[in-house]
C-alpha cells in the first residue's frame, strides 16, 4: 500500500467502548454497526485500491440523529466520514479506523415534487434515477446522469458534483441544484437556498457542491427538474483515426451546435465492447463518436443533418443516424456498457478522471499512448469528448507482480499529462485519495492553504473526512484560522503525511 | 467608490498585493471599483481608499471553437461582448448593466463587477448566473496572496469550487485579476410571444405553464400594463431562442397549448423581442421611476403572493416580474426605512430573499441590504469571509455591517 493516511489515534481507539455505548443511547439498534464481519462490508467505496475497516458504522435515520452523531463525534474529538451509497471512485468516501462511518442510506425518501416550481426535495440517500423515475409520467427529469445512476445517491451526487453525459448541454450537479440542508461539524444545521435561485450572501451551495465531504453532511436537497425535451436523436459516426474523431467534435462545437451528448471512444473500446455486447458499432473504426441531440422535433432533425454534413467534411467513415427511439438506445448501449466490457478484455482495470481543454485530444491520446507503453500496460479510451474529460482505463492484472504499482504510476502520469497540456487532475470523480498527493501539480502551496483555511472555517478541528483532498494535513492554526487559548493546541500529536 | 477617497491605480497582480499588504499593515480599509457602475450596490460603508482595477485590461485567451475565454478583472464588459460578438458567441447568462438604474450611463462594468455581483438577467431560469459560467480565476485575497482556483475546463472538480464563491461576493474576499468563462454560441434568431388579456396572477400562472411545456423558452417575464411595450394592458412575455426553424414551430405550439377565451397573442420579431428583454435585463421599467429600488428572488409560484402582502404595506410605483414570476423588481415610494419590514415579512412568509438595490446613502447605511441571516448561517459565513480577508481589509462592511 502505497497510500499514507493519518495513523489510527490510540486516544481515540482507545475510547471505542465509550463511543459505542453513547452511540448506542441515541440510535436504535438496527442503526448502529459495530461487528467485524459487518463492518467489513464498508470498509471501502468504489476505489477498491484501499480499504480500511471503520471504528463503527451509523446508519441514522433521522436529522436529529445525524446532529446528535455530529455533536458527539465533535464532543469526543472523534472523526467522522459521511457515506452515500459508496459509489465513489476516488476513494472520497474511504473509511478511518479511528472514525465514524456516517452512512446516509436510510435517508431514501422523495420529500416534495413541486412541478410548479420546478423543484424536488429529496433526501440525500434518494438514488440519482429514482429523481426522474418519480418524475418522469409528467414529463419531466433531473438532468445530470453519472454512469452510476442506478446506485448512486444525490447527497454522494453533491459531494463529488457528478456529472455524467447530459453534462455539456445542462451543466453539472452544482447547476441543478437549488437548496441544501447541511449538518456542520458539532451539529448545527443550516438552511441553504430553497426553491429561489440565486440566494444573496456567499454561494455555500455552490462551494458545498464538489467539497467531497469535507464541510458538512448534506441532510436535504432541492434539485431543479427540467422538462423532457419531447425528441431525442442519436448519431454514430466512425473515423480512420482518433485525431479525425476529435477533430469532428470540434467542428460540432464550432459551427454552434451544442450536443446533449457528445461522446467517444477508441478501438480497443469498441472492440471490447462488442465482444460484451454487439450492438453494431463499426469495427473498422479507429475511433467512435456518438453524438445526442435533443429538443423540438423541428430543430433536432434540422440538427441531425447539420452534424451529418460536419462528418462528412471531417471524413467520417461511418454516418448512421438513429430513426427511431429503439434505435438511439441501441446506439448509447455500448457505450453505457463500456466499464464492464472492458473488465472482460483485462483482470483489473484502473479509471482515470482527467480533463483536458478539447483541441489538445489527440496530443493527450498519443501522450497516454506513449506513456503506456513505458510501463508495459494497455489503455482502453472512452470518454466524454465534448467537455475533455477523459476517462483512460488502465489495464492490468493484480496477481501480476508490479502490475498493481506500474497501472498507478501510469495513472499519475496521465493526469500530470492532462495538467500539462492545460487540464485538471480530476473532471467528475474527485479528489479523495486517489489524487491527493497530486493537488500540487495543479496548486501553489498558497492556493491550497486558502482551500484548507475554508475547510477549517466549516470544521476548525479537522474532524470531517480528514485525509481526503489534501496532500498535507494542517492545523488551522498554521493556517491563522484557529486562536490558540492557554497555549493549548488541538491534537498536537496529529500525523504529517 | 462611495466616496472622494484616494484612488490607487492597480495594473497587475503585484501592484494588487503590495496594496492590500499596505492597506493591511495600516488596518485600512479598500473599496475595489471598477467601472464604478455598481458603486451604489450594497451597504453605505466609506473606505479608506478605492483600488481601481481600470488598468488591469486584456483579454489573455479567447479560443472560440473551446467556447472559452480569459480576461483580466478590468476588462470592461462591452469590450468581452464585443469580441465574442463577432464569433457568434455570448455570456449566456446576459449580464444585467447596473449602471443606468443608478443614473450612470450604460456600458461602463467590468467583468470582475459582473462576477462579484453574480449578475444574471432574464435568461438566468434555463441558462444560469455568471457562477455557472466561471470556470476558474485569479485573485489577490484580502490577506494579500495571490490565489488560484478552478481551470479553463468544462468539467472540474479538482478541489472546492471557489468559483461559486467569488461570485456575489461583493469584493469583500478578494481582488479579482483574471476570469476564465465558458461562453456559448448565440441562438440564431429569437422572438417574443405576447399573451394579453389576463390579469396579474392569471398572466404568471401562464408563464408556470409554459415553464411546464417542451416549447423550451429561454424567458419568461410578466408585464403589468404600462411596465414596458407601451401596453396598456398585462401581458406575459416568452421569450423563444434558436434555429429559425425551431423558433416559429415552437411558438405556434406554444401558442396552441395556453390558447384561452380571452386571451390574445402577438409576437414581436427579432428585434423588438431583443429591445424588450435588454430592457428587462436593466430593470427599465422600474429604473425608469424615482423611488427605492427592491430585488426579490422567490420560487416562482409565490410571486404574486409576495407581491400582494407588499402592496398591502408599502406604495408601489411600479414593479414586474421575470423568471416566470420568481424575480420581482419593485419600485416602492421613497421612506427612510425602505418599508424594509414589510418587504422582508412578505418574503420570509414564503421563502427567498429581497434585496435593497437603490436607496440613499442614509438608508443603505442603516437598513439591512441583505437578507439577515439565521445565527449559525451568520458565524459561518464570517469565518468564510476571514479565511480569505482575516482583518475585514476588503469592502468592510458593504454586504453586512459586521465585517
Amino acid at each position: 500500500m502505497t497510500l499514507l493516511m493519518p495513523k489510527p489515534e490510540p486516544a481515540i481507539m482507545s475510547r471505542r467502548n465509550e463511543l459505542i455505548a453513547r452511540l448506542g443511547a441515541m440510535l436504535p439498534r438496527e442503526s448502529l454497526i459495530v461487528d467485524d464481519v459487518a463492518r467489513r462490508a464498508y470498509e471501502c467505496d468504489a476505489f477498491t485500491m484501499y480499504r480500511a475497516l471503520p471504528l463503527v458504522v451509523t446508519l441514522p435515520e433521522s436529522v436529529e440523529q445525524v446532529r446528535a452523531i455530529m455533536a458527539l463525534a465533535a464532543e469526543m474529538n472523534v472523526k467522522l466520514v459521511p457515506r452515500g451509497a459508496g459509489t465513489s471512485l476516488s476513494g472520497g468516501s474511504m473509511p478511518l479506523e479511528d472514525g465514524i462511518l456516517l452512512g446516509m442510506s436510510k435517508f431514501n425518501r422523495i420529500l416534495e415534487i413541486d412541478y410548479e416550481n420546478r423543484c424536488a426535495r429529496v433526501q440525500p440517500g434518494v438514488q440519482n434515477l429514482a429523481i426522474s423515475k418519480a418524475v418522469e409520467a409528467q414529463g419531466f427529469y433531473y438532468a445530470p446522469d453519472p454512469s452510476s445512476q442506478i446506485a448512486c445517491s444525490i447527497g454522494g451526487n453533491v459531494a463529488e458534483n457528478a456529472g455524467g453525459v447530459h453534462c455539456l448541454k445542462y451543466g453539472l450537479t452544482t447547476n441543478n441544484i437549488l437548496g441544501l440542508d447541511v449538518v456542520l461539524m458539532g451539529g448545527d444545521l443550516i438552511r441553504l437556498g430553497g426553491k429561489h435561485l440565486d440566494s444573496e450572501g456567499y454561494d455555500l451551495i455552490g462551494l458545498m457542491t464538489g467539497s467531497e465531504g469535507l464541510l458538512g453532511v448534506v441532510t436535504e436537497v432541492t434539485v431543479r427538474l427540467l422538462q423532457k425535451p419531447p425528441v431525442a436523436r442519436g448519431l454514430l459516426l466512425g473515423f480512420a483515426s482518433v485525431a479525425a474523431g476529435a477533430r469532428c467534435v470540434g467542428a460540432i462545437i464550432a459551427r454552434g451546435v451544442i450536443p446533449a451528448g457528445l461522446e467517444m471512444m477508441d478501438k480497443a473500446t469498441i472492440h471490447a465492447v462488442e465482444r460484451f455486447q454487439p450492438c453494431g458499432y463499426p469495427l473498422d473504426a479507429a475511433a467512435l463518436v456518438i453524438v445526442e441531440l435533443d429538443g423540438p422535433q423541428a430543430e433536432v432533425d434540422h440538427l441531425v443533418g447539420v452534424v451529418q454534413d460536419i462528418a462528412r467534411e471531417e471524413g467520417a467513415t461511418t454516418i448512421r443516424a438513429s430513426t427511431s427511439e429503439a434505435e438511439r438506445l441501441q446506439f448509447w448501449a455500448g457505450r453505457k456498457n463500456a466499464f464492464p466490457a472492458v473488465s472482460c478484455i483485462a483482470p483489473d482495470y484502473l479509471c482515470m478522471d482527467g480533463t483536458i481543454p478539447r483541441a489538445r485530444l489527440p496530443e493527450a491520446l498519443a501522450g497516454m499512448d506513449r506513456l503506456a507503453k513505458e510501463q508495459g500496460l494497455g489503455v482502453a479510451n472512452v470518454f466524454h469528448a465534448g467537455d475533455g474529460n477523459l476517462h483512460p482505463l488502465i489495464l492490468y492484472d493484480a496477481s501480476k507482480e508490479g502490475d498493481v504499482e506500474r497501472a498507478e504510476k501510469l495513472g499519475f502520469d496521465i493526469l500530470r499529462l492532462c495538467v500539462s497540456l492545460g487540464g485538471v487532475l480530476t473532471g467528475e470523480h474527485g479528489v479523495g485519495v486517489e489524487k491527493r498527493d497530486l493537488m500540487g501539480e495543479m496548486f501553489t502551496d498558497v492556493d491550497l492553504a486558502q482551500q484548507m483555511r475554508l475547510k477549517c472555517a466549516f470544521d476548525p478541528e479537522g474532524r470531517l473526512n480528514p485525509g481526503k483532498v489534501f496532500p498535507t494535513l494542517h492545523r488551522c492554526a498554521e493556517l491563522g484560522m484557529m486562536h490558540v487559548s492557554g497555549g493549548k493546541m488541538p491534537f498536537p500529536d496529529l500525523p504529517r503525511f | 467608490m462611495q466616496s472622494a477617497c484616494a484612488t490607487l491605480e492597480i495594473r497587475d497582480e503585484a501592484d494588487a498585493v503590495d496594496a492590500i499588504c499596505a492597506a493591511k499593515a495600516k488596518g485600512d480599509c479598500c473599496a475595489i471599483v471598477g467601472g464604478g457602475s455598481k458603486s451604489g450596490l450594497g451597504r453605505y460603508a466609506p473606505q479608506a481608499q478605492a483600488l481601481s482595477t481600470a488598468a488591469l485590461t486584456g483579454v489573455t485567451l479567447y479560443e472560440p471553437n473551446e467556447l472559452v475565454l480569459s480576461a483580466r478583472g478590468g476588462v470592461p464588459l462591452s469590450e468581452i461582448e464585443a469580441l465574442l460578438d463577432r464569433h457568434g458567441q455570448q455570456l449566456a447568462f446576459e449580464p444585467m448593466d447596473y449602471g443606468p438604474l443608478f443614473g450612470a450611463e450604460a456600458g461602463c462594468a467590468t467583468i470582475g463587477g459582473v462576477i462579484s455581483v453574480n449578475a444574471a438577467g432574464p435568461r438566468r431560469i434555463n441558462a444560469g448566473a455568471a457562477r455557472d459560467h466561471l470556470l476558474g480565476f485569479r485573485c489577490v485575497t484580502g490577506r494579500g496572496e495571490l490565489v488560484k482556483s478552478g481551470g479553463r475546463v468544462m468539467k472540474n472538480v479538482t478541489g472546492y469550487d471557489l468559483s461559486k464563491l467569488v461570485c456575489g461576493s461583493y469584493g469583500t474576499l478578494a481582488l479579482l485579476t483574471e476570469l476564465t468563462l465558458k461562453v456559448l454560441p448565440k441562438p440564431q434568431t429569437e422572438c417574443t410571444l405576447l399573451a394579453i388579456g389576463a390579469d396579474e396572477a392569471e398572466s404568471l400562472a401562464l408563464l408556470r405553464r409554459a415553464t411546464a411545456t417542451p416549447c423550451e423558452p429561454s424567458s419568461l417575464a410578466m408585464l403589468p400594463a404600462g411596465a414596458a411595450l407601451a401596453l396598456d394592458a398585462d401581458a406575459a412575455a416568452i421569450r423563444l431562442e434558436g434555429p429559425a426553424i425551431s423558433v416559429t414551430a415552437r411558438r405556434d405550439e406554444l401558442v396552441a397549448r395556453l390558447a384561452s377565451g380571452g386571451l390574445r397573442f402577438e409576437t414581436l420579431d427579432e428585434y423588438d423581442s431583443k429591445t424588450l428583454w435588454r430592457g428587462l435585463r436593466d430593470a427599465a421599467p422600474v429604473a425608469a421611476k424615482v423611488g427605492q429600488i427592491w430585488r426579490i428572488s422567490v420560487a416562482p409560484s409565490e410571486g404574486f403572493t409576495v407581491v400582494e402582502h407588499i402592496r398591502a404595506g408599502a406604495p408601489v410605483l411600479a414593479h414586474f416580474y421575470d423568471w416566470a414570476g420568481g424575480l420581482i423588481w419593485l419600485c416602492l415610494e421613497t421612506a427612510p426605512d425602505a418599508y424594509a419590514a414589510v418587504v422582508r415579512s412578505a418574503v420570509d412568509a414564503s421563502g427567498g430573499h429581497a434585496t435593497l438595490i437603490r436607496a440613499s446613502e442614509e438608508t443603505r447605511a442603516t437598513v439591512d441590504i441583505f437578507h439577515p441571516q439565521p445565527a449559525a448561517l451568520a458565524a459561518l459565513t464570517r469565518r468564510v469571509k476571514e479565511s480569505f480577508d482575516p482583518a475585514h481589509i476588503l469592502e468592510r462592511g458593504r454586504m453586512r455591517a459586521e465585517f
